[in-house]
Formats: C-alpha cells, sequence, structure tokens
C-alpha cells in the first residue's frame, strides 16, 4: 500500500488522480443523483411537515460537508506549515471555495424550510449564527488567499490564518450558543439511542450524505488538478521569459 | 523601547478612535430616534460595537508605518524576540486606542441613557476586553502587513475574530443594567483575553517572520 505522504508530489498526485477524477465524479454523479431523487421523489410527506421534509436532503448533507471542509482545511493547513508538502496548500486553497458553496447552501434552504415551518427566513439561533460566522471566515479565508501574490506566502498566512480561525470559530459557536437560545432543533442523526428521524427517510439520507462527500471529493481533486497546473503554468512562463 | 513606540504613536491620529466611538454615539440617537427606553435598551450593545471599529480603525497603522520606512526589519533583526516586538505594539495600540475608549465610555453610556447599574460593569467589561480587540487585531495587521489594498481585507479577516469577544463584553453590560448575574460572561470574557495575549503573539510573530521574509 502505497503510503498517503507520497502524493505529496506533485507528479505523482497528478497521475494517481488521472484515473481517480473521473472514478470519483462518477460515482459521485450516481449517488448524489440516487440519494436527492429517491429522497425527493419516494419518500413519504411528513405528516406536519408536508413535502418541505424534503430539504432535509439537501440542508444536512451541505451542512455536515461545509463543518468537514473546514476540518480537511485545518488539517491540510497543518501539513503543510509542518511537512511543507506543496499539493496539501493547494488542496486546502481548492477547499475553500466548495466550503463557502456547501455553508451558503446549508444557509439557503434553511431558510427555504424555516419560512413555511417557523414562519420566518433568519432567527438569531446559536445553530444559524454559527454558521453565518462560518460563512465569514470562509470569505476572510480565500480574500486572503487573492490578495497575496508570492503563492508561498500565501499558503503559509492562510494557513496560520485557517488554524487561528479555527479557534476563534470554536470559540464564537459556544459564545453563541451562551447569547441566544436555540430555535433549531437537535441533531436529526446521532449514534444514540431513540432515533428521531425513521428510515424511510434516514436511508436517502445517508446516500445523499456519502454523495455530497463524493462531490467534495470530485470538486477537490479537480481543484488541486487545476492549482497543479497553473502553478506548472506560471513557471513556464517565468522561465519563458529568463530565456 | 515602548517610550519610542508611544511617542511615535503619539504623533498620528491619536484621537482618530476616539472621535469615531463619539460619532458613533451621536449618530445612533439620530438614526433610532430620541426615546431614553430604546436607547437605554440598545446602549450596551451600541458602546460595544462602537469600541470595536474604533479599534479596528487605528489596526492597520500598527506595522504599515515601520513596514514602509523599514524599520520593522530592524526590530525583527534586533536581539529582542519578534513575540516580545508584537506584544508591545499591541499594548502601545492598547494604550492609545483601548484605554481612552474605556475612560470614554461613560460619557457616552450618559449620551445613550445607559441604566446606572451597568457604568461599572461597561467599565469593567471594556477594560478586560480591549487588550484582546489589540492583540487580535496585532495578529490581522501582522497579516495584511505588506499588502497594498490591506485595509479593507484586514477588517475582513478581523471582524469575525471579534465575535465571541463582542457577544461576552456587551452580555456582561446587558446582564449589568438589568441587574443579573454576570459572573459567567465575565469570567470568560477575561478568559479569552488570558488566552489570547498568552498566544497570539506567536501567531503574530510567526506571520510577520513570513511576511518579512
Amino acid at each position: 500500500m502505497a503510503s498517503f505522504w507520497e502524493y505529496a508530489n506533485p507528479l505523482k498526485f497528478m497521475r494517481t488522480t488521472d484515473w481517480l477524477l473521473p472514478v470519483v465524479t462518477w460515482a459521485a454523479v450516481i449517488v448524489t443523483t440516487v440519494g436527492l431523487v429517491w429522497g425527493f421523489f419516494f419518500t413519504p410527506d411528513d405528516f406536519r411537515q408536508g413535502s418541505t421534509v424534503k430539504i432535509i436532503f439537501l440542508h444536512v448533507p451541505a451542512a455536515m460537508m461545509a463543518i468537514n471542509i473546514w476540518v480537511m482545511m485545518l488539517v491540510a493547513s497543518l501539513i503543510w506549515l509542518i511537512r511543507r508538502h506543496h499539493v496539501s496548500a493547494l488542496a486546502a486553497k481548492a477547499a475553500a471555495p466548495i466550503g463557502v458553496t456547501m455553508t451558503l447552501i446549508g444557509l439557503i434552504t434553511g431558510a427555504v424550510w424555516g419560512q413555511p415551518m417557523w414562519g420566518t427566513w433568519w432567527a438569531w439561533d446559536p445553530r444559524l449564527t454559527s454558521f453565518l460566522i462560518l460563512f465569514l471566515f470562509y470569505l476572510g479565508y480565500i480574500a486572503l488567499w487573492a490578495a497575496i501574490e508570492d503563492p508561498d506566502t500565501g499558503a503559509d498566512l492562510t494557513a496560520v490564518l485557517c488554524i487561528v480561525g479555527s479557534v476563534f470559530a470554536v470559540l464564537s459557536r459556544y459564545a453563541a450558543i451562551f447569547w441566544s437560545q436555540g430555535l433549531h432543533q437537535g441533531a436529526s442523526l446521532s449514534l444514540a439511542p431513540g432515533t428521531r428521524v425513521d428510515w424511510a427517510y434516514k436511508a436517502p439520507l445517508y446516500i445523499s450524505m456519502v454523495g455530497f462527500g463524493l462531490v467534495f471529493l470530485a470538486l477537490l481533486l479537480a481543484g488541486t488538478r487545476t492549482e497543479i497546473r497553473a502553478r506548472r503554468m506560471k513557471a513556464l512562463v517565468t522561465r519563458e521569459r529568463m530565456a | 523601547m515602548r517610550d519610542l513606540r508611544l511617542a511615535l504613536r503619539a504623533g498620528g491620529g491619536f484621537g482618530l478612535g476616539l472621535a469615531f466611538f463619539l460619532i458613533l454615539a451621536v449618530l445612533v440617537p439620530l438614526g433610532v430616534g430620541p426615546a431614553p427606553e430604546t436607547l437605554a435598551l440598545i446602549a450596551p450593545g451600541i458602546l460595544w460595537v462602537g469600541a470595536l471599529l474604533a479599534c479596528l480603525l487605528s489596526l492597520d497603522r500598527i506595522f504599515a508605518l515601520d513596514f514602509e520606512d523599514g524599520s520593522l526589519d530592524l526590530l525583527a533583526t534586533a536581539p529582542v524576540p519578534l513575540e516580545a516586538v508584537v506584544t508591545i505594539k499591541a499594548l502601545a495600540h492598547w494604550l492609545t486606542t483601548g484605554l481612552p475608549l474605556v475612560l470614554i465610555s461613560p460619557v457616552l453610556g450618559l449620551l445613550l441613557f445607559l441604566p446606572g447599574e451597568a457604568y461599572l460593569w461597561l467599565i469593567l467589561s471594556l477594560m478586560l476586553g480591549t487588550p484582546a480587540l489589540s492583540v487580535i487585531g496585532t495578529f490581522g495587521a501582522a497579516l495584511t502587513v505588506g499588502l497594498k489594498r490591506g485595509g479593507l481585507l484586514l477588517s475582513l479577516l478581523v471582524l469575525p475574530l471579534y465575535i465571541p469577544t463582542l457577544i461576552f463584553g456587551a452580555e456582561v453590560v446587558s446582564r449589568g443594567a438589568q441587574g443579573l448575574s454576570v459572573a459567567t460572561p465575565l469570567a470568560l470574557l477575561a478568559g479569552i483575553t488570558a488566552g489570547a495575549v498568552a498566544l497570539l503573539p506567536f501567531a503574530s510573530a510567526l506571520v510577520l517572520r513570513i511576511n518579512l521574509r
């Protein structure tokens, strides 16, 4: 079994993702389609929520991915800072726009569901607030990447920002819980006994969650490949100029 | 060195943050109307947000001047650890921005009909919270020191980091205004400040070294 660290070599990474990317992309398309189509068309309406319950198949996976992508960026930033693997820094850079999109999907679907169910698009509930704050953190991270010319400096600075930001994001989450009472229901899925969600909903939900994970992986690989290619092109242009 | 910093600061825009804080406290009643009950209700939040924005206003000046004339490079190569330099910079920023805000805040509280019980907590919470604002802001300033359009980016980076401080700080004052116990938010606010002062200078120094590379 090849070591994970081998993929720090851009060449090796490109060669592996050459065949891996189409596989992951197709898997992502198929699994997400199955999950969403099953969720939207082949589940019963909830007796209280009606058909709005089906937003869960977009909302929960997107929200889950929004948080997981930030964690992935944190790990990639640490790997970059400690072991200086360029692919890792580029992967963190490529992950941020996907993360911000997932956060936005989570917020918008939540608002669309909240309007008929809670009677309001928005509430200053801890969960909603922390998600908005996460959105701001993503924006700051992306803006810092965009502002810095030198790629290595940019990678270093954004990595430190990601680490410091993570600490403050967690602090903000608990501050928000302290600050306001919640309207949002508790976790829809949990390992604790006494399940709250019926299997009729849970099965397609799990499938969409896996699908969203695959979508992220496919977009991440594609984004990282683009970044590596852009880096190579820059190097070529520089070499041309030097000659 | 501290004296040098302070003298340097006194030259440029010392009262600017204060004036901004004052203007904000004047504008809010003009915007929401002069009803004392409404103003009293929102006063804690307004004062804290105002202090935070006034702090933000002077952040880009922490390193920018020294970066331009090259003295930042000298400081980085000086036989003092860069962490200490950053801490002193944050302290200087606090002395010129945070402390005057703390001192003027009761007057502005008066303008906004802040309830009598809350004054003590307003001063105490700002006293405890503004050092965190300076230290976090120094980190943001270190991140953006070499950038041309750093000002706007700086606010985008720093404001999310200010959120926990703001929540606990404003909570102390509004609980104090309602006569509730303020021990929990006050302790959490002090905790954030202590943690930020202890750890963030290392991050700021690291970032500064990267930027000066």
